[in-house]
């Protein structure tokens, strides 16, 4: 069943900027999907709508089958959010703070389960201290615990772990995959590739209000294991002789670097037959380096191909 | 309706009313006691008596009102401007509660607070003057009336501004002078005829008048009049607030 379903999503802010240009979204109940973009991309843009503090122009969402603009109450009842910036009242002490939110979500008074999660992000001996007296991470850890309080079926983490300690990072990922064993549904921004690589079921490529790219993390993986033989000539070629062409080889620098991709998981590489046929062609080897293509390659490379003038 | 929601607001809110329990006392106290000093008993030597009721009793309700109402609206626009400033408003506004939750929570938690000093404020009165109250029903109507009503514009008012500025500049340019000219210290008919007339386009008279009329069963304006006034204030204040949450105007993107 799909939790959350994004259909033609567009955003017009009233300065006229369009920061989503119709996005389709469907995220299964369980997944966990992470939104890679560069800042202005419109993640934010894109969480803030579907958790209601930004209405749509013109499209749909739906999660848990509710539609979140006339159906608002049901639809958020499901959903927890950590939101991008530090927004935390200066003077509430963290455990009154982290009540609160279960409250205003309808839910009955329950302080072992606050307990928990507090303990559980090492917040339970500053339960009585002022969110300003806290450190940033720490107030970071404050909206998770908030988010969490009212056991929500889906998550959205804006950015969670932009410029906090690795300790943080670690608590956190150790929480999602709790979540995760008890059917969660997490939605995460991120600029960190490895993250998603770490904890992501999916990941998606946001940029310029579009998703360039939403593939499983899996199948992303096994394109990374493509890797690149880079062949340096010692003099440059025009082009490729007759008995290299066709093989999915390319030349770049001017001629000067023949390049072969090829898939690590394959059970030939072609190297020995270029080689051979290299020399066969009396064609003279500089040098030879390979190259494995990251999901930061595919990301930079998305992003600049929709950069490029249309 | 999320009951828990509204509670946890109203209550929050009250918590933070409870942190500053000792200042929310004192300031009415001292300010109640100055004007009985000032206005009491150095113009009240002057002014024998006004319609029948001696001066120093006749301002009582006229500043419970002036307390009430300015207090109604800073407490209601501080209430909902403060979330807005540190970004903590994305919780009410993401969460399974309506707009007339959410109104609900923070007018009612501030027209609680206005009421709380509007006793303290009887109280001290009544250590300075005997207090005589005609109609106690009416008189604790009208009261909670005002504290509503005046939330409700406060709550506008900080739904409204963008900064501290114009947080403090309305009450002080608006509201402050409404209130003065309500005829908290004064009654209607001493005015010149011409003043008279201006001073009906001024809502805060018909509250201090019918406040008045339920002390002293005597009023400015008829009693009905200022019943009907209030519930239409506190109408047009419901529906505006209704219109801005429907439209997001300066709380969702
Ligand atoms: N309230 C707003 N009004 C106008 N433009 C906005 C507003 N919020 C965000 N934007 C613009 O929308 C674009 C997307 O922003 P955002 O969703 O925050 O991106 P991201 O979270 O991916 O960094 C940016 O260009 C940003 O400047
Ligand atoms: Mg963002």
């Amino acid at each position: 069943m799909a939790m959350v379903e994004v259909e033609g999503l567009r955003k017009v802010y009233d300065g006229g900027f369009e920061a989503l240009k119709g996005v389709d979204l469907s995220i299964e109940k369980g997944e966990i999907l992470a939104l890679l973009g560069p800042n202005g991309a419109g993640k934010t843009t894109l969480i803030s709508t579907i958790c209601g503090l930004v209405q749509p122009t013109s499209g749909a969402v739906r999660v848990g089958g509710h539609d979140v603009v006339r159906d608002y109450r049901a639809a958020r009842s499901l959903i927890g959010l950590v939101p991008q910036e530090i927004n935390l009242e200066p003077f509430s002490k963290v455990l009154p703070a982290v009540r609160f939110t279960r409250g205003l979500f309808g839910k009955p008074r329950n302080e072992a389960l606050l307990e928990d999660i507090l303990r559980r992000l090492s917040l339970w001996d500053k339960r009585d201290t002022q969110t300003r007296a806290l450190s940033g991470g720490m107030k970071r850890r404050v909206l998770i615990a908030k988010a969490l309080s009212h056991e929500p079926e889906v998550l959205f983490l804006d950015e969670p772990t932009a410029g906090v300690d690795v300790e943080l990072r670690r608590d956190m990922w150790a929480i999602v995959e709790e979540l995760r064993g008890r059917g969660t549904t997490i939605i995460l921004t991120t600029h960190y590739i490895e993250e998603a690589e770490a904890i992501a079921d999916r990941v998606g490529v946001i940029n310029g209000g579009r998703i360039l790219l939403l593939e499983d993390k899996k199948r992303l993986l096994s394109r990374l294991g493509r890797k690149e033989l880079r062949v340096e000539l010692d003099t440059s070629l025009a082009t490729l002789p007759p008995a290299l062409q066709n093989r999915g080889l390319a030349l770049e620098d001017g001629g000067r670097v023949l390049v072969h991709t090829y898939d690590t998981a394959a059970d030939r590489s072609g190297i020995a037959h270029l080689m051979a046929d290299l020399r066969s062609e009396g064609i003279a080897v500089r040098d030879v380096s390979t190259r494995q293509s990251t999901l930061e390659d595919i990301f930079v490379s998305m992003v600049a191909k929709q950069e490029e003038p249309a | 309706m999320n009951l828990r929601g509204i509670w946890a607001i109203y209550h929050y809110e009250m918590t933070r009313f409870f942190r500053t329990l000792l200042q929310s006392f004192i300031s009415p106290v001292i300010s109640t006691s100055l004007y009985f000093v000032v206005f009491g008993a150095a113009i009240g030597s002057r002014i024998q008596e006004v319609e029948g009721v001696s001066y120093g009793a006749f301002i009582v309700p006229g500043l419970v009102m002036l307390s009430v109402i300015s207090q109604s609206i800073s407490n209601a626009s501080f209430a909902i401007y403060f979330p807005k400033f540190t970004g903590t408003i994305y919780e009410p506004l993401s969460a399974p509660v309506s707009f007339l939750e959410i109104v609900i929570g923070f007018v009612g938690a501030a027209a609680t607070k206005s009421l709380f000093i509007g006793a303290v404020i009887l109280a001290t009165a009544a250590l300075f003057i005997d207090m005589q109250v005609m109609h106690p029903a009416a008189m604790l109507a009208f009261l909670v009336l005002t504290c509503i009503s005046f939330s409700l514009l406060g709550f506008i008012l900080g739904l409204w501004a963008g900064n501290f500025e114009q947080l403090q500049l309305v009450p002080l340019l608006i509201v402050t002078p409404l209130i003065f000219l309500g005829g908290s210290f004064y009654s209607i008919s001493m005015l010149p005829p011409l003043w008279q007339t201006i001073t009906l386009f001024n809502p805060v008279v018909y509250l201090i008048s019918g406040f008045r009329w339920a002390f002293f069963g005597m009023a400015d304006v008829p009693i009905g009049l200022s019943l009907l006034a209030i519930a239409a204030f506190t109408g047009i204040c419901l529906a505006v607030i209704w219109i801005i949450f429907r439209t997001g105007w300066r709380i969702r993107a």
